[in-house]
């Protein structure tokens, strides 16, 4: 408690009471869209799941089954806590904080509209995937602290995984950038203002966007990259020994993580914001129009990652790594080549 | 095959299997054209008509069953599940003392659905009903007599 105490006071005489609430405010919208976004991704996959397997999905709690994830979690509130008896206690506890605190920082540079972002420093881009790859520390240090071979496979492959497919995601992320010639996220959504990035920079720019896809998935450990978790081959992976709030965390963090990857998805190559072809730039209440948008865009990638879920079967560890770097990265280095070249001649398509 | 040959190949047979799920998922938002999951307290339940819920004795509109009381189907049940209790009365066509059934008890809960009974029975007095809402809060409830009360036994399935 000293150390907070120490904190709160150096912020309250450097920057006065009231900054500390507002800073207080955000952090709690944060922490509630946190919770929030994570349940209704949950139902969302398990209804999307529903109907591709020809089945319904959760249809019983509330209208349509929306309540369903919230019954789930009041649940999962409910349970008791069990620490392996052999287990780090303190490196057991840290995973799942390490996990959720990277999602919640990569969570704060996402613009959600036009001055509805936490944070906006200049170097954003950066900054997002330095901390993503941090989420995987947390899995480290939890399926270490669990005393598990299970969990420590699913650990080491998920590390294994990381290491690989972040680089051909940051390639593809290059590649929007030589286009912007900037890391903010605010910059690189008004860089699209008149032609998004996927169409602007013709043939690569399609390739850097599929390549982000992929390695996005693989990133978040979604089928067909599950490997982390493998329920046939280890159990629950990582999170094998955490029971009630603690594999709630790695849940939705893992589901936060997803809604990362779409975001950035969208902010990087479908314009973020904007409205296509700016149809809704007139109307008032921009910044709702802004964050109306900008969820579109996100739930049309967020649905692709789920339909590529149910439809691919889990790939085995050396197709992995074969796909990466026999093939992703190669694609990915020319890829950005290319796309240097165009920016460099200035062949790129503005339109209007 | 040639490394592109290999990527472009590798595009086309994932986009065949987007086909197939997308193909399933699109029609069932918007109609729900394919969903096979069947609601069942709101829709009546289809079961198929082997499917083995209890024993029962078959009895025609004049309340008449097939039993002769043989004891067969008990000797044959493994676990005990049916026990007969027969009597010795005067039959009124020719006149003579006969066994007869008087109760057919039949215990669900110990009953396995084994079939043996069935096979055993030389009349084809009992057989299987598909009925599977047997769910009680009561035990005693799942003991059951099978023969409904006044009735007697068909002409003619003793010779």
């Amino acid at each position: 408690m000293l150390s907070i105490n120490i904190f709160q006071t150096w912020l309250e005489q450097t920057h006065g009471i009231w900054y500390v609430l507002v800073l207080a405010g955000i952090a709690a919208i944060y922490l509630g869209f946190f919770a929030v976004a994570g349940l209704m991704l949950v139902y969302l996959e398990r209804r999307v799941a529903g109907y591709f397997q020809l089945r319904l999905g959760p249809n019983r709690v509330g209208p349509w089954g929306l309540l369903q994830t919230i019954a789930d979690a009041l649940k999962l509130v409910s349970k008791e806590i069990f620490v392996p008896k052999m287990a780090d206690k303190l490196l057991y506890k840290a995973g799942y904080y390490i996990v959720i605190i990277a999602a919640l920082l990569a969570l704060a540079v996402i613009p959600f509209a036009r001055q509805i972002q936490a944070l906006d420093f200049n170097v954003g881009l950066f900054f997002i995937s330095a901390v993503s790859s941090v989420g995987v520390l947390g899995i480290l240090i939890g399926a270490w602290g669990s005393r598990n071979k299970y969990s420590l496979i699913g650990a080491m492959r998920s590390g294994l995984q990381m290491i690989s497919y972040e680089l051909s995601a940051g390639f593809a992320i290059i590649a929007v950038v030589l286009m912007s010639g900037t890391l903010k996220m605010t910059g690189i959504v008004e860089a699209q203002k008149h032609t998004w990035f996927l169409f602007q920079g013709h043939l690569p720019a399609i390739i850097a966007f599929m390549i982000f896809l992929i390695s996005g998935t693989a990133e978040t450990n979604r089928v067909p990259f599950d490997l982390v978790e493998g329920e046939s081959e280890l159990g629950a992976g990582f999170h094998t020994e955490y029971s009630g709030m603690g594999f709630a965390f790695f849940f939705l963090a893992e589901f936060i993580n997803m809604f990362i990857i779409a975001a950035l998805g969208a902010t990087l190559f479908l314009g973020g914001w904007l409205a296509p072809f700016g149809i809704t730039d007139g109307l008032p209440a921009q910044w709702l129009w802004g964050i109306i948008w900008f969820l579109l865009k996100v739930f049309v990638l967020i649905f692709l990652l789920m339909w590529f879920r149910w439809t691919f079967p889990r790939i085995r560890i050396d197709q992995l790594l074969t796909l990466e770097w026999k093939y992703l990265l190669p694609i990915g280095l020319v890829n950005t080549v290319i796309m240097a070249w165009m920016v460099w001649k200035d062949w790129l398509i503005h339109l209007g | 095959m040639t490394y592109f040959g290999k990527i472009f190949y590798g595009i086309k047979t994932l986009w065949t299997g987007m086909k197939v799920t997308g193909g399933y998922f699109f029609p069932n938002i918007t109609r729900k054209k394919y969903v096979i999951t069947r609601q069942y307290p709101d829709e009546p339940a289809v079961v198929f008509p082997r499917f083995k819920g209890e024993v029962v004795m078959w009895h025609n509109e004049n309340n008449e069953h097939r039993c002769t009381g043989c004891q067969a189907c008990e000797i044959a049940c493994p676990n005990g599940s049916i026990e007969i209790i027969w009597k010795r009365e005067v039959d009124p066509e020719t006149g003579k003392k006969k066994k007869m059934l008087d109760q057919h008890i039949y215990h669900l809960s110990m009953c396995t659905m084994c079939s043996l009974c069935i096979q055993a029975c030389p009349t084809n007095a009992i057989m299987w009903s598909t009925n599977f809402h047997n769910a009680t809060y009561d035990r005693g409830l799942l003991t059951k007599v099978l023969n409904k009360p006044g009735s007697k036994l068909m002409a003619g399935v003793e010779e």
